[in-house]
């Protein structure tokens, strides 16, 4: 369990990035990764509890989950995978670990409420 | 009349910290010359007799220190001591894996340069470490016979995040009827192309074949140093 310290991690960063604009964050867009490590429900009760006392508080988080995408030798092009328990290439089978997307944890954005 | 809320696009790694120290520490080793590994399992894998072993048959040809992350105790620390080698705990707390910034201030003091080999023995968890680079320049992820041979099909993210893998235990092999051939098939599956070392720590055996690798690693090391 330490979608807790990447929470306060993730509060943390929004709240460095919120600083900049007028107004109210009221909700934080992530991407993560199937890779990533992270659970996406342990993410979002723990984001909670990292949002208590800050400004933060009361703020929604917005997962938007990255599917695995490897680049395949044969196809000579990037391609899905249909399970992470299987790297090969989701067109022709030919097993690659070159991973080119899928490992993301990356604040993309925010919501701010001008309260007007 | 309320406005809608308006959308502001940032794009920042939220575990960017870590990667900035673990890029840093990476610099170091280079710098100083000395080969890093870590290593990663589940608890009860056998990290903590194959580093002794390691510790204990490379010290007498090189320069060797270990970091034991732990949750709580220094018994791990305590036992790695008895080869001899510089050891040192990094006790965790509550936090499940170890972090750039902890392999930083335990290294606080130490000479990377008077160093051939830093071992970094992760907190035994399978998950949590995987996110974390430390580092490190080799990455081993370590499964015991005992365990079954689904654990890289159960565990798929820690099996990407390493660079090789270790069966450990390997005396046992036979007790619990270990299915080699699956246990090959379901870590190529996740990561195809990875090498696979087998060694008992008890025995010795495969003891060779595991120390190559990191003797090879080191070389490397300092024939790009040079």
């Amino acid at each position: 369990m330490h979608e807790l310290s990447i929470a306060i991690g993730l509060v943390e960063a929004a709240q460095e990035e919120g600083a900049r604009h007028e107004g109210r964050v009221c909700a934080v867009h992530l991407r993560l990764g199937k890779l990533s490590g992270v659970v996406p429900e342990a993410l979002l009760s723990s984001y909670e509890m990292a949002c208590q006392g800050t400004p933060l508080e009361g703020s929604r988080l917005v997962i938007e989950e990255v599917p695995v995408v490897v680049f395949c030798p044969t196809c000579d092009a990037p391609r899905s995978l249909s399970s992470i328990q299987w790297f090969c290439c989701s067109e022709c089978g030919t097993p690659t670990a070159e991973v080119r997307q899928g490992k993301e944890l990356e604040l993309v954005a925010l919501e701010i409420d001008d309260g007007s | 009349m309320a406005r809608e809320p308006r959308l502001v696009e940032v794009r920042r790694n939220v575990l960017k910290q870590n990667d900035v120290v673990a890029r840093e520490l990476r610099t170091e080793f280079r710098e100083a010359g000395v080969f890093v590994a870590s290593m990663v399992s589940s608890p009860g894998a056998g990290k903590t007799a194959l580093l002794e072993r390691t510790l204990t048959l490379l010290r007498s040809r090189y320069r060797v220190a270990a970091l034991v992350g732990d949750l709580a105790t220094e018994n791990d620390a305590a036992r790695l001591k008895r080869s001899g080698a510089e050891v040192r705990q990094i006790t965790t707390g509550t936090v499940c894996h170890l972090e750039a910034a902890m392999v930083r201030s335990g290294l606080e003091g130490w000479s990377l340069g008077a160093l051939d080999f830093l071992f970094i023995e992760n907190v035994g968890n399978l998950v949590c470490p995987s996110g974390y680079d430390l580092g490190e320049d080799l990455r081993f992820v370590l499964m015991s016979v005992t365990e079954g041979e689904d654990k890289p099909l159960k565990y798929p993210t820690i099996f990407n995040s390493a660079d090789v893998s270790v069966l450990t235990k390997v005396d046992l092999a036979d007790a619990v009827e270990f299915d080699w051939a699956a246990a090959e098939a379901n870590i190529q599956a996740v990561r195809p192309g990875m090498h696979v070392l087998r060694v008992s720590a008890k025995t010795g055996a495969g003891m060779p074949e595991y120390l190559q690798a990191l003797e090879a690693g080191l070389a490397e090391r300092r024939a790009a140093a040079t």
